[in-house]
């Protein structure tokens, strides 16, 4: 056994607890693209009752940044005496002509970083060159690019600047719900941002859609709990949040954290690719960091128009159906030439499906979708 | 060094002067001339130390074991950034690779040549470590250097140094190996503990600080292989796991061989150091490269004796597997996961790149 959280005994009497449980049918939506990653690569979906159907949610940070961003960081990398700094998965994620990866073939100027401080060094190493750090993610990453920032301020750094994409997740969930097509029966809130950010943004949310939220972690022991509470509650009517992950997640959040993300950013209406423009979703530059912000200091040209996509990722992101019935899924769309971004990220819901499915499965969910 | 780089530079320095004394490598090391000739003398042949090494004539030859058997060839080039890391350099991987994919063919490894492409500016020093690995790996694996070349290019044009090996086997009768004669019932066993090497790379390259220095784990596999030949132990099918790892030899075997294998998670050893910081980058450890490590698809008869000849060198060597009989449509590889489940295996689709939360 590797680990008390991958016990293969401990994983059996879970998935056996929740089928005793269930009398009916139910629909959890776990939200982080770990989570999903873990899932599909675990086969935790096959060890559960069928009628517990759980739908892959829009927690891939990468995968729901917008198209227009993701062009612009492609523009920056090839304007002359400018460098881009990126998180390694963002890379691949195609924008409206090409992506990162393309942008560094054609001369322009493209880093992996692992954190938004490395891109910090880049910039003290590298006076004479503007360095952009392209900052994308949930609340996870949000606390490291705020320091970045803050940082960059204290010390006088001029050649330090920021494009963000963060994203909040209570807002999307929120989104999700008021759809009308909305069949989400409960939540796997994702136990990273949770660790960031506490529960109490979630209680407002079970109480008005009547919905269990549980905050999970990310190995098999830690999902099957988490689906376990959610089940619990479904079955006796119950709607609250529930913290299975409470190794690393306290309630309060954590202070210093939600501290420096409130001194640099502030809330702001944000379009999710796939999900469209959800209120109060993206973290902007408060106005006191603004010379810090790339689209500021830069003269950014207009966004491309979009071209129209046979993919259905908008559709996947919003848990509407599995990667699999896509018709385009496994055939024209693939992770090396991905066609909408859920293809594109390790996280996203159809590279999951599509690196740990059988390859036969792809043609009978095509069909039977 | 024969044909030592005479061509490269020599048109476009025209009568560039002989640098006296130099602490790194200038354009006119690879012009062919006099400086040419001091690089060659005083540090390539120094530091290889091979007595077949043919500096003075255009091509080596040499001999060739006698009885019946075939000549195996094969070429590998290496653009490892940085040259030097922890367990090992460009120089050793050099000879390693080469030397790897010889002896999981079967072939006895004889012979190497080696062609360097050095960026201008490049520290001698350096220069001289990387070399003298290459003479230290190549009388570890009992081959001999016999040939090289040298070209130099502009300063920006290279990455230090780019080296290409080629090396020349000899495959007797009977010890042809490969995915045709994989059969159902076979056993996989693998030489030692997998995923260090990209690890390592990588952790050194992007400045991931580990607590703990994860050391490639590079080196030769012709002793383990050679050893159970001596025992008359006879592997079906043999491949070093380097690019996309355990996964990618598993997978491409299973392929050819049009079988089903099925990969035992948890018995692929893995340190606990190097599953950790792949937890924490979000990367699988049996898709990372090693770089000493062979996959060896044994008779289950084999199968016991395989595995304590192989122990005798790396006591992590494990049995990971075993070969199904043939499913329907071409063959796959499945992985029986930690918590029991089982889900197929996939070449990796890309270049490993840690995700972000």
């Amino acid at each position: 056994m590797r680990d008390r959280f991958h016990d293969p005994e401990r994983v059996r009497q879970l998935a056996a607890r929740i089928g005793r449980r269930m009398t009916r049918g139910w629909r959890i939506m776990e939200v982080c693209g770990g989570q999903t990653h873990a899932i599909v690569r675990y086969g935790i979906d096959e060890l559960i009752p069928a009628e517990l159907e759980l739908i892959h949610g829009p927690g891939c940070p990468v995968c729901v940044t917008p198209i227009e961003l993701i062009d612009r960081a492609c523009e920056l990398a090839c304007t002359p005496g400018v460098r881009v700094c990126s998180f390694g998965d963002m890379l691949r994620v195609p924008g409206s002509s090409g992506d990162l990866h393309s942008a560094r073939a054609r001369g322009g100027r493209v880093q992996i970083v692992y954190s938004p401080l490395d891109a910090l060094a880049v910039a003290r190493a590298q006076p004479d060159t503007q360095i952009v750090f392209f900052a994308v993610g949930f609340e996870t990453t949000a606390p490291a690019t705020a320091l970045s920032v803050a940082r960059a301020r204290a010390e006088g750094l001029r050649n330090f600047s920021l494009l963000v994409a963060h994203v909040r997740v209570p807002p999307a969930l929120e989104a999700l719900l008021d759809a009308p097509e909305a069949q989400v029966d409960g939540f796997l809130a994702a136990g990273h941002v949770c660790s960031v950010m506490g529960l109490d943004e979630y209680a407002p949310l079970c109480e008005r859609y009547h919905v269990p939220i549980v905050a999970t972690g990310f190995t098999p022991v830690d999902l099957l709990e988490g689906l376990l509470a959610c089940v619990d509650q479904l079955e006796v009517g119950r709607a609250e949040v529930v913290n299975q992950y409470a190794r690393a997640v306290a309630s309060s959040g954590n202070r210093s954290a939600l501290e420096l993300i409130r001194q640099v950013f502030q809330v702001e209406d944000r379009c999710w690719r796939g999900l469209g423009s959800i209120r109060s979703s993206g973290l902007a530059l408060r106005a006191e960091f603004a010379e810090f912000d790339a689209e500021h200091r830069f003269a950014l040209g207009v966004p491309q128009p979009l071209p129209a996509s046979r993919c259905w990722s908008a559709r996947v992101l919003r848990g509407e159906v599995k990667p699999t019935a896509c018709p385009e899924f496994g055939r024209a769309c693939q992770p090396l030439h991905p066609l909408g971004a859920p293809m594109v990220s390790d996280e996203g819901a159809c590279a999951a499906y599509y690196r740990y499915r059988a390859p036969g499965a792809v043609e009978a969910s095509a069909v039977d979708g | 060094m024969a044909d030592a780089g005479r061509v490269a530079a020599a048109v476009a320095l025209g009568e560039c002067p002989i640098p006296a004394a130099s602490d790194c490598v200038q354009l006119v090391h690879g012009a062919g001339g006099e400086a040419s000739r001091r690089l060659i003398d005083s540090l390539f042949a120094r530091e290889l130390g091979d007595p077949l090494l043919v500096t003075d004539r255009d091509a080596a030859t040499f001999e060739m074991p006698s009885g019946p058997g075939q000549i195996a060839l094969t070429t590998d080039s290496f653009v490892v950034h940085p040259l030097e890391f922890p367990g090992g350099d460009i120089g050793c991987l050099a000879v390693y690779g080469t030397v790897n994919d010889l002896a999981v063919s079967g072939a006895r490894p004889l012979y190497l040549s080696i062609g360097f492409i050095l960026e201008e500016g490049l520290s001698l020093a350096t220069l001289a470590r990387v070399v003298g690995s290459v003479g230290w790996a190549a009388r570890a694996c009992g081959v001999h250097v016999v040939t090289g070349d040298t070209k130099v290019v502009e300063r920006g044009k290279g990455d230090g140094v780019y080296i290409n090996t080629a090396g020349v086997g000899w495959l007797e009768p009977g010890r042809a190996c490969g995915p045709s004669q994989v059969q159902p019932g076979d056993v996989l066993l693998v030489s030692g503990d997998v995923g260090r090497h990209g690890l390592a790379i990588l952790a050194l390259r992007e400045g991931l600080g580990f607590e703990t220095r994860i050391e490639s784990d590079c080196g030769s596999v012709v002793r383990a292989v050679e050893a159970l030949w001596e025992r008359g132990i006879r592997p079906r099918c043999m491949r070093d796991p380097t690019r996309g790892g355990v996964v990618t030899a598993v997978v491409e075997i299973a392929r050819s061989a049009g079988v089903e294998i099925e990969l035992e998670s948890l018995g692929v050893p893995v340190r606990a150091d190097v599953r950790a910081a792949c937890d924490v980058l979000g990367l699988d450890p049996l898709e990372m490269a090693c770089e000493g490590r062979v996959v060896l698809w044994v008779a289950e008869a084999h199968a016991d004796a395989a595995l304590a000849c192989l122990r005798e060198l790396d006591p992590s060597a494990a049995r990971v597997g075993r070969v199904r009989a043939r499913a329907e449509g071409r063959g796959r590889a499945t992985l029986r996961t930690e918590i029991g489940t089982t889900r197929w295996l996939d070449l990796p689709s890309g270049i490993a790149t840690p995700r972000i939360c």
